[in-house]
């Protein structure tokens, strides 16, 4: 282990416990800024989207596979499936995917 | 306001978290592990940060030996959500919170613990609270642990499928809320073309990915900030 992974640690625990403890410590009051409170609100939905698309087709080992589970995962979503289920079922579809296409 | 304050219906509440983080942890630990990050390395991360979509965005940049700043960066924008997460729960909790639980309380205070906590009617005191943390804490090391200690053991074929895990908890949590406001959908497809441009697009690919999210993430979502503001008490969920 070097020691600049200590650093990238601190850092990056650093920040993340930061902005979690800071408002929760702080902040007594409602936001009342629309831009600020919008912009929270929007952030999490962006991120998430950003990080997923277009990584998640490189995120398994063939991009047939990877294309069908993010299908399953956004389908299930729609009509409602929890976090678990949705991860497990894309995960468990990439696997026959890949399955079936070495047999075929 | 009546107060809920028991430990085991926190821990109880828990434990659907904890089953989930597992799952997502045990995925987290086979991908570090394969980006160059040792074993303890990667525990280590998921012990002290207890965030999914940060620390998979933190260590490419760290295995990649990217810039402290960058990485700083990229955590603060990524995880910038929980202080609002932060601010909704401190109107939510109880007399029996102290200062000192607050500094406690808040490092595991993730989408997940927010979402069963400010969905209860009552307030919630600390007993419930340091409860509800405990479980997905436990899980979410002990998934990272057994993800990067025994994910080289496993078939290529499974580790794999594993590889789309948290992607699909991302899905899980984006799809059905763009179901729900048009405002959302309509700035998550103009940060995942953006995602894209940069991706596919030659010299801006060569951007960290840290940068990307925050660049593609934050300009979508300030421009939808000014042209849809959120209602009064959408943030509430």
């Amino acid at each position: 282990m070097t020691n600049n992974f200590w650093i990238y640690l601190l850092v990056m625990a650093g920040v993340t416990y930061i902005v979690r403890m800071l408002p929760f410590v702080l902040v007594k009051e409602k936001i009342r800024n629309k831009f600020i409170i919008s912009f929270l609100y929007y952030i999490p939905y962006a991120v998430l989207s950003v990080m997923t698309i277009p990584a998640i087709f490189t995120s398994t080992s063939e991009t047939v596979s990877a294309i069908a589970g993010f299908a399953v995962a956004v389908v299930l979503s729609y009509f409602s499936g929890s976090l678990l289920k949705v991860a497990a079922l894309s995960c468990a579809c990439v696997y026959i995917v890949e399955f079936v296409m070495k047999i075929v | 306001m009546k107060e809920i304050n028991n430990f085991l219906r926190g821990i109880n509440d828990g434990i659907p978290i904890c089953l989930g983080y597992i799952s997502v942890a045990f995925a987290f630990g086979i991908f570090s592990t394969e980006s160059g990050l040792s074993v303890l390395e990667t525990l280590l991360i998921s012990m002290t940060n207890v965030t999914s979509a940060g620390q998979l965005a933190g260590v490419p940049i760290i295995a990649g030996g990217g810039s402290f700043i960058e990485l700083a960066l990229a955590q603060f924008v990524i995880n910038l959500r929980y202080s609002l997460m932060s601010v909704s729960l401190s109107q939510k909790i109880g007399k029996s919170v102290r200062m000192a639980d607050r500094f406690i309380i808040s490092f595991v205070n993730t989408d997940e613990v927010f979402a069963v906590a400010s969905s209860k009617e009552e307030n919630i005191g600390k007993k419930y609270l340091y409860g509800l943390i405990l479980t997905p804490y436990i899980g979410w090391s002990i998934g990272t642990l057994i993800g990067a200690a025994a994910g080289n053991v496993l078939p290529e074929s499974v580790v794999s499928a594993l590889g789309i895990a948290i992607y699909g908890m991302f899905i899980a949590i984006v799809v059905p809320q763009a179901k729900i406001s048009i405002s959302t959908l309509l700035c998550v497809l103009l940060a995942i073309s953006l995602s894209c441009i940069f991706y596919y697009t030659p010299f801006l690919n060569t951007i960290p990915s840290g940068f990307t999210v925050i660049l593609c993430a934050g300009l979508s979502s300030a421009l939808f900030a000014m042209i849809a503001p959120i209602k009064e008490g959408q943030n509430d969920k």
